[in-house]
């Protein structure tokens, strides 16, 4: 797993993570890699795993009856791809699906959970990094509703 | 400037009459006369054809949202302190035309409009209004572009200004530096002397100096001078309202969000006035039209006011949507925006603001207010 | 540079050589001198006020090339009574024309640096002419990036303009959208979203900003939040204007006038002022 935890101890998400959380994260972590337009998770499945984009870009999307799909928002590399595995009812809000061939760092989520709750000091650590997350994701939502561009 | 400064010109005393004299003479040069007249119980500028049509014996009390004029024994001859006419109301008209348009086939053939304006000698010009007329040519007469209508109504404005020797209760032009004696800008300056049944008069400017030479006069006296130093010494002192002009500018900047400015937009009614009657707001904006028939277009320009919504309209709504940001743009342009743009405070004191708004808003103290000082009273 | 304005208040005559239909309520006008005069030459980033016969006037920034001039461009959106009167304008059709006013975009001082032009919506239209200047003398800049951020898929500008860039080899340009539709399989969120991960070195950029007010706020927030110095974002600002010499007083933000002090700005000349709330 050294060459995991190499990538992932420079992924923005991984910054400043003590060594002792980082080897843990890593042996909870792969590599995995998604040719273009492969669904990564879908709405309503069980969120047992999250990821941390290297390169490529993942579309989220949700499902309408006229027109199928609809890009909520576009990630790419650098990003943190889900965090409902943390959050109960620990079940996935939307789709995502790969745009162009991907890879990430995939990390089993449910450990990572499980982790979280007997050491509140790896807890605290992930909870401060998606408290970020979740910060800018709102803050970017935010702005796209304000519908900035005008009236029709 | 037409005329130059008269550098040791000496001054004169004219004699009671010597006013209409003086009126006289600048009709003979040309010169269509104006001086403080009543009108529907205000004093206005109108035209005058001799000192009997100037108002005699009347004073004006003038407070916050409050005008009236009085019977006065033996009130001086221009102690009336300012009605709600300033030199902008002839140096800026309102409407004034810009340009006319034309269709001619397919084509429009656009010619700039140019007013040949008449010879215009305001008497009794009080030393606030002439330090406006100052405020204005920074602004209208800029390097980068000068007003070519305001340009041509200046050169053809000749000046009598009258040093105040009694405040109105909303003056503080001491405070200001702005008054109550004029210090350049005139043609002539009459100070009243009570004493002497004259007026001591002063030239500022060449011209001012050859229209003097032809209105009988003595020389003045040493008396004479000390008089009207004395005179106007003791208006400065009897001023009720002031100002610290000293770092307003800071003080307003930091004070962008003070409390004071919603307190004092439940009051305004942002209808306006105080910038009508304001010597120094210069704002216009300007109006296209066509006739029925669509061959011509007109483009007219008009006195704007930054306390309408649609001023700082822009798509999307207007910037200055509330009623506490238009009247904190308004006093934040007077007396600090002005500094940076200018080099120079925007309000010269003449208090009109203060008379003239209808809840009585009271500039000096809400300067003070959102200071966080005491005014002075 | 630009021409000398003979005087500053009459408008020329110029002649619509085209309308040109861009989005469903966007539209870019093309115009050249009736007079038979030389063209007009500007600096991108300044504006011209169109005047249209009867009707009045508007500010709009020139959006062509300024290294080919003879086609004078202007972008707008048909939402007030003299934009909507101009669409309907045809070929032949003659309206007046005064400018060019303001100051353009700081394009000497990026020489040796990274540029970073972030658009948002009709912003895209004086950063265009930035762009066309800064292509025709491409060596002079390092790294040249384009964010270009709008409403839908539908309210993409200068399709083909945006296409022929991103084939240049020597230039980066990012599009997105706050909303997808259709089958469009690009990037959708807001402009704000491309600043972290641009690719250009923040302590040796200028960036130049144009778009709403609200999306230049967050924009600079996020350049600063790279790492880019304050003052070497520059942003335009849009105010109402009726003189555009600085006489009439409308376009007032703070101590500054937009029409005679920009409307290109260095933030750290407007921070106290912009973004403030109803200044």
């Amino acid at each position: 797993m050294v060459a995991v935890q190499f990538n992932l101890a420079e992924h923005p998400f991984c910054k400043g993570l003590q060594s002792e959380y980082l080897e843990f994260i890593a042996s909870c972590a792969s590599e995995v890699s998604f040719r273009a337009d492969k669904i990564i998770f879908r709405e309503g499945e069980e969120a047992d795993r999250f990821y941390l984009i290297q390169e490529g870009r993942v579309a989220l999307e949700a499902f309408q009856l006229e027109g199928g799909p609809v890009v909520i928002q576009t990630l790419g590399p650098g990003d943190a791809l889900g965090w409902s595995w943390l959050i109960p009812p620990y079940k996935w809000r939307f789709d995502a699906r790969a745009i162009d061939h991907t890879t990430a760092i995939s990390l089993d989520g449910k450990a990572l959970r499980e982790r979280c709750n007997s050491d509140p000091g790896l807890g605290f650590e992930m909870l401060k990094r998606f408290a970020v997350v979740l910060e800018q994701r709102l803050q970017a939502t935010r702005l796209q509703l304000l519908d900035v561009y005008g009236r029709r | 400037m037409a005329g130059s400064r008269a550098g040791d010109a000496a001054a004169v005393v004219l004699q009671p009459d010597g006013l209409d004299a003086l009126i006289a003479a600048l009709g003979e040069a040309g010169y269509r006369v104006l001086g403080p007249r009543e009108r529907d119980g205000v004093v206005r500028v109108d035209e005058v054809a001799s000192s009997a049509d100037l108002v005699h014996g009347r004073s004006a009390r003038q407070s916050p949202g409050r005008y009236r004029l009085e019977d006065r024994e033996a009130a001086p001859a221009f102690g009336l302190g300012v009605g709600p006419d300033s030199l902008k109301r002839w140096l800026q008209p309102s409407p004034l035309t810009l340009l006319t348009a034309s269709r001619n086939g397919a084509g429009i053939e656009i010619t700039p409009h140019r007013d040949d304006p008449p010879k215009l000698a305001f008497v009794g010009v009080r030393p606030c209004d002439l330090a406006a007329l100052g405020r204005l040519r920074h602004v209208l007469e800029a390097p980068r572009f000068a007003d070519p209508d305001f340009v041509r109504r200046r050169e053809r404005t000749f000046v009598v200004a009258a040093n105040c020797i009694e405040p109105a209760d909303t003056c503080f032009c001491a405070s200001m530096g702005t008054g109550p004696k004029a210090s350049a800008g005139y043609d002539i300056g009459l100070t009243e002397l009570r004493s002497a049944e004259g007026f001591l008069a002063e030239s500022g400017t060449t011209r001012g100096r050859a229209l003097l030479a032809r209105v009988p006069s003595r020389p003045a006296e040493d008396a004479d001078l000390a008089a009207a130093e004395a005179a106007c010494a003791a208006c400065a002192k009897a001023q009720t309202r002031s100002l610290d002009a000293e770092g307003i500018r800071d003080d307003l900047y930091r004070a962008l969000d003070h409390p004071r400015w919603e307190e004092t937009a439940a009051r305004c009614l942002t209808c306006g006035n105080c910038t009508m009657v304001c010597p120094t707001c210069f704002c216009t904006t300007v109006e296209d039209s066509t006739d029925l028939s669509g061959r011509h277009a007109v483009r007219v320009r008009r006195a704007d006011s930054c306390f309408t919504l649609e001023y700082s309209h822009v798509n999307g709504g207007s910037v200055r949507h509330s009623a506490m940001s238009r009247y904190r743009q308004w006093l934040l342009h007077k007396f600090a925006s002005w500094h940076d743009q200018f080099g120079e405070s925007g309000c010269v004191g003449c208090g009109r603001c203060i008379v003239w708004c209808p809840v009585g808003i009271d500039v000096t103290e809400e300067v003070s207010a959102v200071r966080g000082r005491v005014p002075a009273i | 540079m630009a021409t000398a304005l003979a005087d500053p208040m009459i408008a020329r005559p110029f002649r619509v050589q085209r309308m040109r239909q861009e989005t469903s309520d966007t539209f870019t006008v093309e115009l050249t001198p009736e007079d038979g005069g030389p063209p007009m030459r500007f600096l991108p980033g300044q504006f011209n006020m169109l005047y249209l016969y009867g009707v009045g006037e508007i500010p709009i920034s020139i959006c062509g090339d300024p290294t080919a001039p003879d086609s004078l461009l202007h972008t707008t959106r048909a939402v007030g009574l003299v934009t909507r009167a101009m669409r309907q304008m045809r070929p032949g059709d003659v309206l007046g024309v005064r400018g060019p006013y303001g100051n353009g975009w700081p394009l000497a001082e990026a020489e040796g640096k990274d540029v970073v032009l972030v658009a948002g919506g009709i912003g895209l239209a004086p950063l265009r002419s930035a762009l066309y200047q800064l292509l025709a003398e491409r060596n002079r800049y390092r790294k040249i990036v384009l964010l270009y951020g709008t409403r839908s898929p539908e309210d993409i500008l200068y399709r083909r303009d945006l296409e022929r860039w991103r084939a240049h080899l020597d230039l980066e340009v990012y599009v997105t959208v706050d909303r997808a539709s259709g089958q469009w399989r690009g990037n959708v969120g807001v402009v704000t979203t491309l600043i972290p991960r641009a690719p250009f070195t923040a302590t040796n950029t200028v960036a130049m900003v144009c778009g709403p007010e609200v999306m230049m706020r967050f924009t600079v927030m996020e350049l600063l939040g790279r790492g880019v110095p304050a003052g070497s974002i520059h942003l335009s600002l849009e105010r109402n204007m009726k003189c555009a010499v600085g006489v009439c007083g409308h376009c007032q933000c703070g101590p500054i006038f937009v029409c005679r002090d920009g409307p290109v700005f260095r933030y750290t000349d407007i921070e106290p002022f912009f973004g403030k709330r109803e200044l």
